[in-house]
């Protein structure tokens, strides 16, 4: 398995790493924390921890911590627009159930 | 399913805990609301994909407000009803608004002479708090969808010369929105912050604003994080609008020659004319012409051509009005052109390229242009909101402003003692002990003044309050420590408190609206050119003041035992002395005084002399000399 983006949202972390000026990446994770048990971190990433593990993605190096990576392994990142609001979205094939407002999920 | 933005490292919120935080620039013609995403800041765009929302606010009736585009394309049929530029009105009073005559709306002076105007609207009476906060509303509800989200705080943007009435109208705006103010930030800070010039160790920048309607000047200097405002001069009748009334104003000369009966233009006419020499002046900054068409209300149709050049010609004199106020800033701050590290561009009208030219002539550097200049300030707000809200390890430098003028309170004499100088980075609190002037007083009337003159006369009155109940003591035996404190927005409060006995007053500066820029660069202008003869008037009143004590005293311990210790040749002396001084005391010389004061003590030596000893004979009077300690 493995963690993936899409082709926007690969485009669009690319953007931000160059907008933020350093950075080798993007982690991706989770807490035990929120109304579901789990919740998502997206996070900018300066170095990398001996346990990560590290996938490419369209060219983005996406970094995940063994504890998240298996809640998260086989997600897909995609970055879309709701409205006047956009951001990025999980599409975690793990979930089984999440918060109303999808912020937080169990597995 | 809520849409996540990337966090710095380790700073990811919890669910349901992001702190949204946004950056309004809130402008006399426009303004934004802007964020960061994912590291990034943003302008956010309303439904139609409109960055810009056009301060104007039109009121239907009380429950129904329009603002925006909308009440733009209303203002015509409205023009009582449609606020626009309302920001000239902030924290002002009508005596104020010295062209009010030419302003359509129905003003009315608010409750005290200095307190802000109202505008009476179809909805009733509005005041200029009021309005802001419409539009205000409009950019909270746009970032709320925006962000999907209740916002957390917000930093609003002020011109680096708002007074403290104007900020404080500012803030109640933003209060009256629903909006929790992060900061107020400088406007020119916030475009330096958006450059990442506060990056830097330090360096002095130069920002030039040329908005819609006004023209901004501001000279910065940067070091270890602070940024310090050091000359801000301007023009608050300069702006793109009258680059689009000359090209108006040529159209119409070229009609008029080409056509025998012209019709006066009715409003319409002349709005449309003004839309297309608006959109002609934008189409030549990246072309060599721009054709002007349309059809006028009696069918006439207008067809001209307007060249680079010619509009070059034709507004080159505006440009060149924009230098005055720059090299007076300049001079101001005391600064050679060699020592500035960086032009930031700033307001829509930068982009003409004859100014780009003009500025970068003057400074000898290219300016800075690679943001927006529309939205480089409200960028530079959504940064330090986000710092602010937290959303940035703590190791990030927060950015502090500066007082734009000293503040201090009125000692005897009508001299300034300035508690807290020019150019204090906020917050600050500074305390300093104050006494008595005489013998058994008990109470201390406090008077807050702000500016940079010795005299308080020559400064601007802020607030007056007293502090009562001082225990009676001897003239300098009381300890009064009065305390300033500005918080983060520049907000003054000032506390008195007695030492020893506890007793204590304070005021919040809720100021008396209405210190104009002028003023303020007036009052920086004049303390700078009166600096020599400010000092001389307060040696003057220094003077004055140590005479009127000593003349108190003598006549203090002449009334008691003038008449036991001394000869009537020698009363007639020292009162002779006295009248010399007090003459002299009326006059302006304050050699003269403090030499006729000199006189004066020596006249009276022998007499303090004789006093000593009898009171040492009193205190000796009677008693053993075993049973004294000495």
């Amino acid at each position: 398995m493995a963690i993936t983006l899409t082709e926007t949202a690969a485009k669009r972390v690319e953007k931000f790493l160059e907008n933020r000026g350093k950075g080798i990446g993007l982690r991706l994770g989770v807490k035990t924390t929120g109304c579901s048990g789990m919740a998502y971190t997206l996070e900018f990433v300066d170095e990398m921890q001996a346990e990560d593990t590290s996938f490419e993605s369209h060219g983005v190096k996406v970094i995940v911590d063994p504890k998240s990576l298996v809640y998260i392994d086989g997600t897909e990142l995609d970055f879309t627009k709701e409205g006047l609001n956009e951001g990025f979205k999980f599409n975690n094939p793990n979930v089984k159930d999440e918060c109303g407002c999808g912020e937080s999920f169990t597995v | 399913m809520a849409l996540l933005q990337i966090s710095e490292p380790g700073m990811s919120a919890a669910p349901h805990q992001h702190r949204l935080a946004v950056g309004i620039d809130l402008g006399t013609t426009n303004s934004l609301v802007a964020t960061v995403r994912s590291g990034m800041s943003t302008v956010l765009q309303d439904e139609h994909g409109h960055a810009l929302l056009p301060s104007v606010v039109r009121y239907l009736s009380e429950q129904e407000i329009i603002v925006g585009h909308v009440a733009l394309a209303q203002q015509s049929k409205d023009p009582i009803n449609t606020i626009a530029s309302v920001k000239r009105f902030m924290g002002r009073s009508l005596q104020d608004i010295a062209d009010r005559a030419h302003i359509p709306y129905r003003f009315v002076a608010g409750d005290g002479a200095q307190s802000m105007l109202q505008i009476d609207t179809r909805a009733g009476l509005k005041s200029p708090v009021e309005i802001s906060a419409e539009i205000l509303k409009t950019l909270k509800l746009r970032a709320e969808k925006a962000l999907g989200g209740e916002l957390t705080g917000a930093v609003i943007t002020v011109p680096a010369y708002f007074d403290d009435a104007q900020r404080q109208a500012t803030k109640d705006a933003a209060r009256l929105a629903g909006l929790h103010v992060l900061r107020l930030l400088n406007e020119p800070t916030a475009a330096a912050v958006a450059y990442g010039l506060d990056n830097a160790a330090e360096g002095v920048y130069v920002i030039y604003d040329l908005g819609g309607g006004t023209f901004d000047i501001s000279i910065l200097r940067l070091s270890k994080g602070v940024f310090e405002v050091l000359a801000t001069n301007g023009d608050s009748a300069l702006g793109g609008d009258d680059f689009d009334h000359r090209i108006y104003c040529w159209v119409l000369d070229q009609v008029r020659s080409n056509q025998q009966h012209f019709n006066p233009l009715n409003e319409e006419d002349t709005r449309l004319l003004l839309t297309k020499a608006r959109q002609a002046k934008e189409w030549l900054t990246d072309n060599h012409e721009a054709q002007i068409v349309c059809k006028l209300s009696d069918g006439s149709f207008v067809d001209v051509t307007l060249t680079v050049d010619k509009f070059v010609e034709l507004t080159q004199n505006l440009v060149t009005k924009t230098l005055s106020p720059t090299r007076k800033a300049m001079r101001d701050a005391n600064l050679n052109i060699d020592e500035i590290n960086g032009v930031v561009l700033v307001g829509g009208a930068t982009r003409m390229p004859h100014i780009r030219h003009a500025v970068e002539d003057y400074f000898k550097q290219e300016p800075l242009t690679n943001l927006d200049p529309d939205k480089v300030v409200a960028l530079g707000a959504a940064i330090q909101a986000n710092v602010l809200a937290g959303n940035r390890s703590d190791d990030d430098l927060l950015l502090l402003d500066v007082t734009p003028l000293s503040l201090g309170l009125e000692t005897m004499g009508g001299l300034v003692e300035k508690i807290i100088p020019r150019n204090a980075t906020l917050p600050i609190a500074r305390a300093q002990e104050f006494t008595t002037f005489k013998d058994g007083q008990t109470a201390m009337s406090i008077h807050v003044v702000q500016g940079e003159r010795e005299l308080v006369s020559d400064c601007r009155s802020l607030a007056r309050f007293e502090l009562r109940g001082i225990p009676p003591m001897a003239a300098g035996g009381a300890r009064i420590r009065v305390t300033f404190q500005i918080d983060a927005d520049g907000l003054l409060s000032v506390s008195a408190r007695e030492q020893t006995s506890g007793v204590e007053a304070n005021v919040v500066v809720k100021p008396s609206y209405g210190l104009s820029e002028e003023t303020i660069t007036g009052m920086l202008q004049s303390s700078f050119n009166a600096a020599e003869s400010d000092k001389q008037a307060r040696a003057l009143r220094e003077a004055i003041v140590d005479a009127e004590r000593l003349i108190e005293a003598i006549q203090m311990a002449l009334t008691q035992d003038g008449e036991q210790l001394l000869s009537a040749p020698e009363q007639q002396a020292i009162q002779a002395n006295i009248q010399a001084l007090q003459v002299l005391c009326k006059g302006q010389d304050s050699q003269a005084i403090h030499q006729a004061s000199e006189a004066l003590n020596h006249a009276t030596e022998t007499f303090a002399a004789r006093r000593m000893d009898a009171s040492v004979k009193q205190a000796l009077a009677g008693q053993d000399l075993n049973s004294l300690e000495l």
